[in-house]
């Protein structure tokens, strides 16, 4: 499913340098190092507490890390390090390239603005002036997350738990970012919905090209979405490879204890 | 096409005091393009381990994986996973697959995967289909809803969709009947004419024999039992 080339020289899209977030004496996430390839999409894996939000909230730019970098490869100035740079620009960085999906849709969503205005305020805030042209493109992106344009008006508090998380994947996707950071997008979703989510994922990735990093704890989400995929304990990174490889043949004792504790369906 | 030199393979199981399981040593194996070679041995010998081995789920313990130019046991995620899109195929024997997504789209993902039409890959995929007789009602159904048989031959129709020059095949026949056989067989051989290099396990003698130009025992590669 990535669309990545493979190619030696390929400039990764994100790299990750010894990253730390610490919570007072406590560790949050330590000394986190990868690079992330156009295309690419990578899952974080771990118990509830292992650290993982917490490496993707310092990613994003949510908290600031006690030390380390994150390196990205912006359009217009190429790798820079987004924990040093200015806030304003951090912020446009945020609304561009970059999409945050939150494991609550109400997180991200603004709940008594109506579906439309949810996808338009983004393409609002990247200099969309035109108002009817707004419209066509939120009424394109609810069909393409599966939410009929009917609902185009009503407010995100009267769709169901499924319905908010597409529309808020809707929301991240109208800019055309080039990363989508998701914290447990399936999450306290029910299993029909949580195949559809996974269905349109996969399709939105391959036909935009996107790179996503996932937080989740179902290994078998990350099995269906995840090329690459890293494990966390503690707030260390215990493992990480190739997502069928980490799972088919894990080589630390906390995922193979992971991966044998998973129930068969 | 396919080189393995001196690949050896063992299991750590750090939650059950840290046993080491070897179950796999001195593997040396060639397959050149156009070739088929049939992994024979007894059930648990390890022709899936040495399958997995060579599509990269399993770590080499040490030696050299050779698939094409690249080394399987030191490529790193990325080059492994352009090696599948554009190389290396594999059938399986289970079909894995996002839930909800039609038996079609299925089928047409590896040629989408590396760039041909949609227009032209749900063509290869439907002609595929209709070759191994999955009834065309089927293909706008996810396959999770089909039958054993039926998900075994999306899953062939998966893997012979994009033309890899190398070819894992895992026991791609064991729950067909005669004519679905043939298909499969003739699948396989369209493989070998236009130049692919195929590892393959088939229970089936008959089969085996037909397709396959020379067999392995991989039960020679079972670590020497300590005397």
């Amino acid at each position: 499913m990535s669309a990545s080339t493979g190619e030696q020289d390929m400039t990764p899209l994100m790299q990750v340098k010894a990253l730390t977030k610490m919570y007072g004496h406590r560790i949050g996430c330590k000394n986190v190092s990868f690079d992330l390839y156009p295309g690419e999409v990578m899952g974080i894996v771990g118990e509830s507490g292992s650290g993982k939000s917490t490496l993707l909230n310092a990613m994003a730019g949510h908290h600031a890390p006690d030390c380390g970098e994150v390196v990205f490869d912006t359009r217009a100035d190429g790798p820079v390090d987004t924990c040093t740079m200015s806030e304003p620009a951090r912020r446009m960085l945020g609304r561009t390239d970059w999409a945050f999906v939150h494991q609550h849709a109400r997180d991200g969503l603004r709940m008594s603005v109506s579906a439309g205005g949810n996808i338009g305020e983004r393409l609002m805030a990247v200099g969309g002036r035109h108002y009817g042209e707004i419209r066509d493109q939120a009424a394109d992106w609810l069909g393409r997350v599966e939410i009929s344009d009917s609902r185009i008006d009503d407010r995100p508090s009267d769709f169901s738990g499924g319905m908010q998380q597409r529309l808020q994947i809707a929301r991240n996707l109208v800019t055309g970012p080039r990363l989508v950071f998701m914290d447990e997008p399936t999450g306290g979703l029910d299993v029909s919905v949580q195949a559809r989510l996974l269905d349109l994922l996969r399709s939105l990735v391959r036909e935009m090209g996107l790179s996503a990093i996932i937080v989740t704890h179902d290994l078998a989400v990350v099995r269906l979405l995840a090329d690459r995929l890293m494990v966390m304990k503690d707030g260390y990174v215990v493992e990480s490879g190739l997502t069928d490889q980490v799972l088919d043949d894990p080589q630390h004792a906390y995922t193979q204890l992971l991966v044998s504790s998973v129930l068969q369906v | 096409m396919i080189e393995l030199e001196n690949v050896s393979k063992s299991f750590t199981l750090h939650n059950q005091g840290g046993a080491v399981i070897p179950v796999m040593e001195r593997v040396n194996l060639t397959v050149a393009p156009g070739e088929c070679v049939g992994l024979v041995g007894a059930s648990g010998a390890g022709k899936s381990t040495l399958m997995r081995l060579i599509y990269g789920n399993y770590l080499a313990a040490a030696g050299r994986v050779m698939v094409g130019d690249l080394d399987v046991a030191q490529a790193a995620p990325r080059q492994i996973i352009a090696l599948r899109r554009e190389t290396l195929g594999y059938v399986s024997q289970f079909l894995r697959v996002v839930p909800r997504v039609a038996a079609l789209d299925v089928v047409a993902e590896p040629l989408l995967a590396v760039g041909t039409s949609q227009a032209v890959a749900r063509d290869k995929a439907a002609s595929l289909l209709a070759e191994l007789n999955i009834p065309e009602r089927l293909w706008s159904l996810s396959p999770t809803t089909f039958s054993g048989g039926e998900q075994q031959r999306v899953n062939i129709a998966r893997g012979f969709a994009y033309d890899y020059p190398a070819l894992l095949l895992d026991e791609p026949t064991a729950s067909l009947d005669a004519k679905n056989r043939a298909t499969v067989l003739r699948l396989v051989e369209g493989a070998k004419a236009r130049g692919a290099a195929i590892i393959g396990i088939f229970h089936d003698e008959a089969t085996r024999d037909q397709v396959c130009d020379r067999f392995v025992d991989v039960s020679v590669f079972s670590p020497q039992v300590a005397a």
